[in-house]
Order: C-alpha cells, then sequence, then structure tokens
C-alpha cells in the first residue's frame, strides 16, 4: 500500500507501508492494504506507518484530509492549526484593509484612462529596451 | 567641456550606484533559487489535491456542491490578483495588470462586475488607483510566505461566492517559464474544472466520514487554497528572476555610462594640460 503525506508547502512523506493509524474526525482509524475507498477529515495528531521492515514512523499532522483508494492512500495534511473563528478573524481583517484603501477612491473604472496609463508604461519598457539594443 | 572634477564625482556616484544593483541582482538570484525550490514543494499537494477532487468530482455523489456546478447567470466576478510588495523588477507587475485590465474589460462587455482581492503592495496601489473594486488585500508577504497569511482574503471571496454575491472567482498571477520569461496567466477557480479522465469515470463513491457535505466543503476550500498559494510562491519566483533580469542590465547600463563619462574625462583632462603647456610655453616666448 503507498501512502503520500504531503502539505501544501512540503512533501511529508511518500513510501510503501503496511499500516497507517490516523486521527480521523470520527475517531481514530487503522487503514490496511485493501481497504474500501474513504474520505474524512483529520484531526490535529500524530499519524502513525508501520514499514514492510515492521519499524514504525510518526508525523504530526495540524489537521487535513485523508484520502483511502485501493492501494494508495494520501494524506493532505494543513500547514498550520485552523479553526473557524481564526479564519474568521482573518477575513475580517483582510476585508477591513481593501475597506480602508476603498475610501479615497473613484467610483467606477474609465478604462480608457487605464490603458493609456498601462500603454504609457508598456511603451516606456519598450523604449529603454530600444535604446539598450542600439547601444 | 565639463569640468574634470565634475565628471569625476559624477563617476563615483554611479559607480556606487552600480555596485548597489550588482548586490541586488546577486540577493536576487540567490532569492529566486530559494523561490524555485519551494514552488517545486508545492508541487506533491497541488497535484494530490487535484487527483481526489477529479475523483470526487466524478464519483457518483448525492451531494452536489456549489463550487463544482457553475451558475446560470453570472452578474459579478471575483479575481485575485497576485502582485510583488516591491518594485524595481522590471515590466512584470505592468503586464501583469494589462492583463487583468483585459479580462476586466472582457467581462464588463458581458456586463459582469468585477470585484477583486489584492495579494501584494503593487496591486492593491494600482487598483485603488484606478478604481476597481477591492474587497480584501493582503501585502507585506515578504519572501517566504505561509498559506496562512492569506487564508482571510481567499475567505472572504469564498463566503462572497456562497452568499451568491459573486458567480465566478478568476486568480491571475505571473507563471515562471524560466528565468527570462514571465508571463501573467488567469485562470478560472470557481466553478471548478475538474480534470477530465476517462478512467475516472467508475461507478464507485467514496464512503464520507462524517458526512459528503462537510468533508467536499473542506476539501475544495482547501484545494482553492492550494491553487492561490501556488500562485503567490509561483509568483515570487517570477518576482525574483525579473529582479535579478532587471538589476542585471542597470549594472551593464550604468558599467556603459562610466566608461562613456571615463572618455569625456580623459579628453577634459588632456584638454586642460594641453592648455597649461600651451600657457607656459606663450608665457616662456613673452619672456
Amino acid at each position: 500500500m503507498h501512502v503520500d503525506v504531503v502539505s501544501a508547502e512540503k512533501q511529508v512523506y511518500s513510501g510503501p507501508v503496511t499500516m497507517l493509524v490516523a486521527p480521523a474526525e470520527m475517531g481514530e482509524v487503522g487503514i490496511a492494504p485493501r481497504h474500501a475507498p474513504l474520505v474524512t477529515r483529520i484531526k490535529p495528531g500524530e499519524i502513525r506507518v508501520t514499514l514492510s521492515s515492521g519499524e514504525e514512523q510518526s508525523f504530526f499532522v495540524s489537521g487535513g484530509i485523508l484520502e483511502v483508494q485501493k492501494s494508495v492512500v494520501t494524506i493532505l495534511a494543513d500547514t498550520a492549526i485552523r479553526a473557524a473563528d481564526i479564519d474568521e478573524a482573518e477575513a475580517i481583517a483582510a476585508k477591513e484593509r481593501a475597506e480602508e484603501a476603498l475610501r479615497e477612491q473613484k467610483d467606477s473604472i474609465d478604462f480608457t484612462q487605464v490603458q493609456r496609463e498601462l500603454a504609457e508604461a508598456a511603451a516606456r519598457l519598450s523604449l529603454i529596451q530600444k535604446i539598450k539594443k542600439s547601444k | 567641456m565639463s569640468n574634470a572634477k565634475e565628471i569625476r564625482t559624477q563617476i563615483k556616484s554611479i559607480q556606487s550606484t552600480q555596485k548597489i544593483t550588482k548586490a541586488m541582482e546577486m540577493v536576487a538570484a540567490s532569492k529566486m533559487r530559494h523561490a524555485q525550490l519551494r514552488m517545486e514543494a508545492t508541487r506533491p499537494y497541488a497535484e494530490k489535491m487535484s487527483q481526489v477532487i477529479g475523483h470526487v468530482a466524478h464519483a457518483n455523489s448525492e451531494y452536489k456542491h456549489s463550487f463544482l456546478t457553475p451558475r446560470e447567470s453570472v452578474k459579478r466576478a471575483g479575481m485575485i490578483v497576485v502582485s510583488t510588495d516591491r518594485g524595481l523588477c522590471g515590466g512584470l507587475n505592468i503586464n501583469l495588470f494589462k492583463r487583468a485590465v483585459s479580462e476586466i474589460k472582457q467581462l464588463s462587455e458581458q456586463n459582469i462586475d468585477v470585484d477583486v482581492v489584492t495579494i501584494g503592495k503593487k496591486a492593491a496601489e494600482f487598483f485603488k488607483r484606478i478604481g476597481v473594486k477591492s474587497i480584501a488585500n493582503v501585502a507585506e508577504l515578504g519572501d517566504t510566505v505561509h498559506l496562512e497569511d492569506f487564508i482571510g482574503s481567499i475567505k472572504v471571496v469564498l463566503d462572497a461566492y456562497s452568499e451568491g454575491q459573486i458567480d465566478k472567482i478568476y486568480l491571475i498571477h505571473n507563471k515562471f517559464v524560466n528565468t527570462m520569461t514571465q508571463s501573467p496567466e488567469a485562470i478560472q477557480l470557481v466553478p471548478l474544472v475538474p480534470s477530465e479522465e476517462e478512467e475516472l469515470r467508475q461507478h464507485w463513491d467514496y464512503i464520507y466520514e462524517p458526512e459528503a457535505k462537510t468533508v467536499l466543503d473542506h476539501l475544495l476550500v482547501r484545494y482553492i487554497e492550494s491553487l492561490v498559494y501556488q500562485g503567490v510562491v509561483e509568483n515570487i519566483a517570477c518576482e525574483m528572476a525579473a529582479r535579478m533580469v532587471a538589476m542585471k542590465s542597470a549594472s551593464e547600463n550604468a558599467g556603459e555610462l562610466i566608461d562613456d563619462l571615463q572618455l569625456v574625462y580623459n579628453k577634459a583632462r588632456q584638454a586642460s594640460i594641453t592648455q597649461e603647456l600651451a600657457e607656459i610655453v606663450g608665457g616662456a616666448a613673452a619672456v
């Protein structure tokens, strides 16, 4: 049975194991080869795998998702402990920053003006490149 | 002909500028390497995630998530624009904004308004200046970004989608082609377009624990976050590459300027020596 433990920032583990134990949301689950397909969330905790040599390895995950297919088990680990209220606070902060920026802003987009500005900047760049080449 | 001393000070000042640009070039080169490594490191997660999403999307779940079903009428769209925090990186941001504006224009021709979520200071400044409504922003991420830094901003736009305020979400960021080339890329984040793989079209479904809805909600949010994270990391690699190239050409330009000035300086020096000699000879002849 092949196991991949990956997080958004790096690959944690990839290799064959004979048994895997993970802290699923509904209680700890043990996955042996040929387990039925399963998708479940996992809680922050320890994931233990038993290698074919009988050696045990464990990783700490701060939550994530466990997916089981016929011969492949994938753990998509979160990079940090996440909680609904923390996410909410982050969202409010992001919104506030945007509103702050909005206060002194014009009402609608003037496409001609924007495009003129962009064209100017692009022209300046291509001019610089031309000057460079002609030298 | 200008004063020899004046030219010498000018050469000195250009030399110190050149030193700075050279240092910046080297710093950018090393940061680019790190950013590229981080970019590579994010791939396994995104690949695995898209595999799982592919399975889930094709599995016969009784629950269809709103992120997977396109809406019939689209009135407003959200756009996540990933830019850099700092300048001095050539045309990187400008090209990206050009792409974003052309997308916004296309959408507005179909009577679709656009709200943006900006990541990076440059995008925030730009969209503020041109008057596009920004619903969330995050800046000052630094060179090592973490997913936690912008989950808030992503949540804002996903919430707006779930509440029906917006009907489509796009992500615009720079794609790292190679060190010399970075190209802006726009992808549709929501509704998700699952990969069409024939072998996945099997009639089996997962056991969902605790139930399909909670697991899918969780999974899809994580997937979108990972796509944005990937975009941000890739954009940083682009920023460093663009800055490296820009600083390299700045150093070269400074070198050329110094060479030109050196020539002028030599001429000025020669001229003053000749003049002095002529004066001495003239003086001697008079005596």
